[in-house]
């Protein structure tokens, strides 16, 4: 049969098993050394109860299939697996830092500090939904927050990922989960959804603001569906300096119905990060739970609910769409034709949120004057002409945001943005084609040449030069 | 060791050709054939001329349906369209084509696994694995942890842990799955040379034994010419057309 036991003092496949750290739920884990690693080594066994639980071993086997496989600095790095038929472990990086369990003792934290650990955390699943893995156990001992400052998930028991089958479902009839963080769609027992993720950031969101659980701690498979038809107190009325853009992006992570949350962590970071850009709806304003009228029409909803269906996982939408936009008068011609292509972008790929952004250019020697010839505010003045660029394009204000970048280097900035808000596009205006631009390099070049994600160069002919050649001729 | 697992090919040149170079484009350094290497196709000598060439002393070939019917040139309980295949495949070989197809074992075992064409409860009856209660009839069939099959000529996984019913799983195609350890697994290779899940490409697999993780492969293949070669042997027309829609 399995070796399960370990001991300290013992040597499995190179690794000197050190002192023992942990006995979780699922597994027990120990402090080890190996010759060939630097440092100590985390070594994670299961934890057998009389003979086998099935849901540890199933636990600790899907944990076995997704780590290994996952990259970044957001997970454990992987040394290696144990063989599960004769000695399952995983020996992996002792991530260096702490859980957010302690943070938690101090709840409720300022607001800001809320939103800063949300924004590492959403970061931080961007990077895991993106590896197509579903985690399903976000809570605050499961994530550790690294001495560099990202957030690392730790624990992938009951993990899913899209290209591999799903030993859990496919096994048990129980919904799987931490009771006060589990999403009303676990709670029915569909696994597929990456939008579960946002659900349990926003309990964690919710407890760290308040300092109490937004469905408590449900002790019982019916308690557990209250979440279902009962909404959370509002967290405004708890604490009363909570922000309404934070009560609103926290109400909208717990929304019941997944297509009501933000689509992707990429747009709950952007909401974190853009405050103003946070479109303040009936959530942000609510002062207390709905009445009980209300909650009963939802419960007798909910109890005519049909089974749920497994929802296709749709790494594709709701994408962040960065426009560049030049408002030189000179180049008017260029932004319009960059909304004309930015419109086709918005029509072909269906729930988009459009980051419109202009660089205001501040100079390297002189001081910058924040104010022109007339006395405006100049920034003020950016962001009235970028709205008016906009107008023609009809978007939902919750689908738009305003950005007027304050930078000495314009590219830098277009591409600092993108990187901090996890864009998925770039458009962006080429001017002209001249033999200097391509020895000094243009603005679309540079950007072009070094984004990270997918980048679109808008070209259009100065209609100036269409008549200096028909004059010439 | 990397092994590839190519099922049905069904005299289908231009499909076996490009699954042949896919798989050593990633390594693969044996080749397991899980039967049916003729029928339908317009290629059957050339197919199983390269078939043992591949194989070789180390390789594995194992007996389909169709070759059983294309070495004795009878064809028990097939549609007319196989009959007439099974018929001109018969005349189209030499008899040394004809008694290695004869001579092909109905399975293989090896270290944990076990490859056969159809169903293992009892190979010779050929029949489906088609979902979850007739895998996990294979699957109980055996001691061997990992079975390979083809025959139905959509690709599926299966997996079942111990006490357990068996679970299907639609392989996504190039993404590595982890055959852990702790329960037995089923690979239903899709079709070389005929695919029928709706996706024209021509369906191989991929097993990486040192890291115990099985890839299910899609190659384009030359559909067109295959279909020519069709027409011109005078083999029923359906069985170019179907090609072309993976059905």
């Amino acid at each position: 049969m399995n070796k399960m036991e370990v001991t300290p003092g013992e040597v499995i496949d190179g690794y000197l098993i050190g002192e023992q750290l942990h006995v979780g739920g699922m597994a027990i884990i120990f402090r080890a050394t190996h010759p060939d690693i630097p440092g100590p080594v985390l070594f994670k066994v299961p934890k057998i109860l009389d003979g086998d639980d099935p849901t540890v071993i199933v636990g600790f086997e899907m944990e076995m299939m997704i780590l290994p496989r996952l990259s970044g600095v957001h997970v454990p790095k992987v040394y290696s697996v144990g063989d599960y038929a004769s000695r399952p472990y995983i020996a992996m990086e002792f991530v260096q830092g702490d859980t957010l369990y302690p943070t938690f003792e101090r709840s409720p934290l300022p607001p800001m500090e809320v939103v800063a650990i949300g924004l590492k955390v959403a970061t931080a699943l961007i990077d895991l939904h993106k590896q197509k893995v579903i985690h399903h156990d976000i809570k605050p001992s499961n994530i550790m927050i690294r001495e560099s400052g990202e957030a690392c998930f730790i624990d992938f028991g009951l993990s899913r990922n899209r290209e591999m089958p799903d030993l859990l479902e496919a096994e048990f009839r129980l919904p799987m989960g931490t009771a006060p963080y589990i999403s009303p769609e676990q709670v029915r027992q569909n696994r597929a959804d990456p939008r579960s993720d946002i659900f349990s950031l926003g309990v964690l969101l919710y407890h760290l603001a308040t300092g109490e659980r937004p469905f408590g701690a449900p002790r019982s498979q019916q308690a557990l569906k209250t979440r279902l038809w009962r909404d959370p107190v509002p967290p405004r009325k708890i604490r009363k300096d909570i922000p309404p853009f934070l009560q609103e992006i926290i109400l909208r992570c717990l929304e019941v119905d997944p297509a009501r949350r933000f689509q992707t962590p990429a747009r709950l970071a952007f909401a974190l990060q853009n405050p103003d850009a946070v479109l303040l709806t009936g959530r942000a304003a609510r002062m207390n739970r709905d009445g009980i009228v209300t909650a009963l029409r939802r419960w007798l909803r909910v109890r005519a609910l049909p089974p749920p269906e497994p929802q296709a996982y749709a790494p594709n939408s709701g994408s962040i769409v960065l426009v560049a936009v030049n408002l030189d008068e000179e180049f008017e011609y260029l932004a319009e034709a960059v909304r004309v292509h930015t419109e086709r972008v918005l029509t072909s790929s269906g729930d988009v949120r459009l980051a419109c952004v202009n660089v205001l250019k501040l100079s390297s020697v002189f001081v910058h004057d924040p104010f022109d010839s007339e006395g405006r505010n100049i920034h003020v003045q950016r962001l009235v002409e970028l709205k008016d660029w906009a107008r023609p394009l009809g978007l939902a204000t919750d689908k738009i945001s305003f950005h007027v970048l304050e930078h000495m280097d314009t590219a830098e900035a277009i591409l600092e943005f993108a990187e901090k808000n996890h864009a998925d596009q770039i458009v962006v205006g080429a001017r002209g084609r001249s033999q200097m631009r391509r020895f000094l390099g243009s603005v679309a070049s540079q950007v072009a040449a070094r984004a990270s994600c997918t980048v679109t160069l808008v070209r259009a002919t100065d209609p100036r030069s269409i008549k200096q050649e028909a004059n010439a001729a | 060791m990397r092994i590839a697992f190519i099922s049905d090919i069904h005299a289908n040149r231009e499909a076996l050709d490009a699954c042949v170079a896919h798989a050593r484009r990633h390594g693969v350094d044996r080749w397991v054939f899980l039967g049916d290497l003729v029928g339908y196709g317009a290629d059957p000598s050339y197919v199983v001329d390269k078939v043992r060439e591949l194989a070789g002393d180390s390789g594995v070939v194992i007996k389909g349906n169709h070759d059983a019917a294309a070495a004795s040139g009878v064809a028990d309980s097939m549609n007319e369209y196989a009959t007439a295949a099974v018929i001109w495949t018969y005349d189209e070989l030499d008899d040394d084509a004809r008694n290695y197809l004869r001579t092909l074992p109905m399975t293989v075992e090896e270290d944990d696994r076990l490859y056969v064409h159809s169903d293992a409860t009892r190979p010779d009856e050929w029949r489906y694995v088609a979902d979850a209660p007739s895998a996990e009839r294979s699957l109980r069939a055996t001691e061997k942890r990992l079975t390979f099959c083809g025959h139905i000529h959509v690709p599926q996984l299966y997996h079942m842990a111990p006490q357990k019913p068996a679970v299907g799983f639609k392989p996504q195609n190039g993404a590595p799955v982890p055959l852990v350890a702790s329960r037995k697994w089923l690979m239903v290779q899709g079709a070389v040379g005929q695919p029928r899940d709706h996706n024209p490409a021509a369906a191989y697999g991929l097993l990486d034994v040192k890291r115990n993780e099985m890839s299910y492969m899609r190659v384009p293949y030359d559909i067109e010419g295959a279909a020519r070669k069709i027409h011109a042997a005078g083999l029923p027309q359906l069985l170019a057309a179907r090609l072309f829609i993976g059905r």
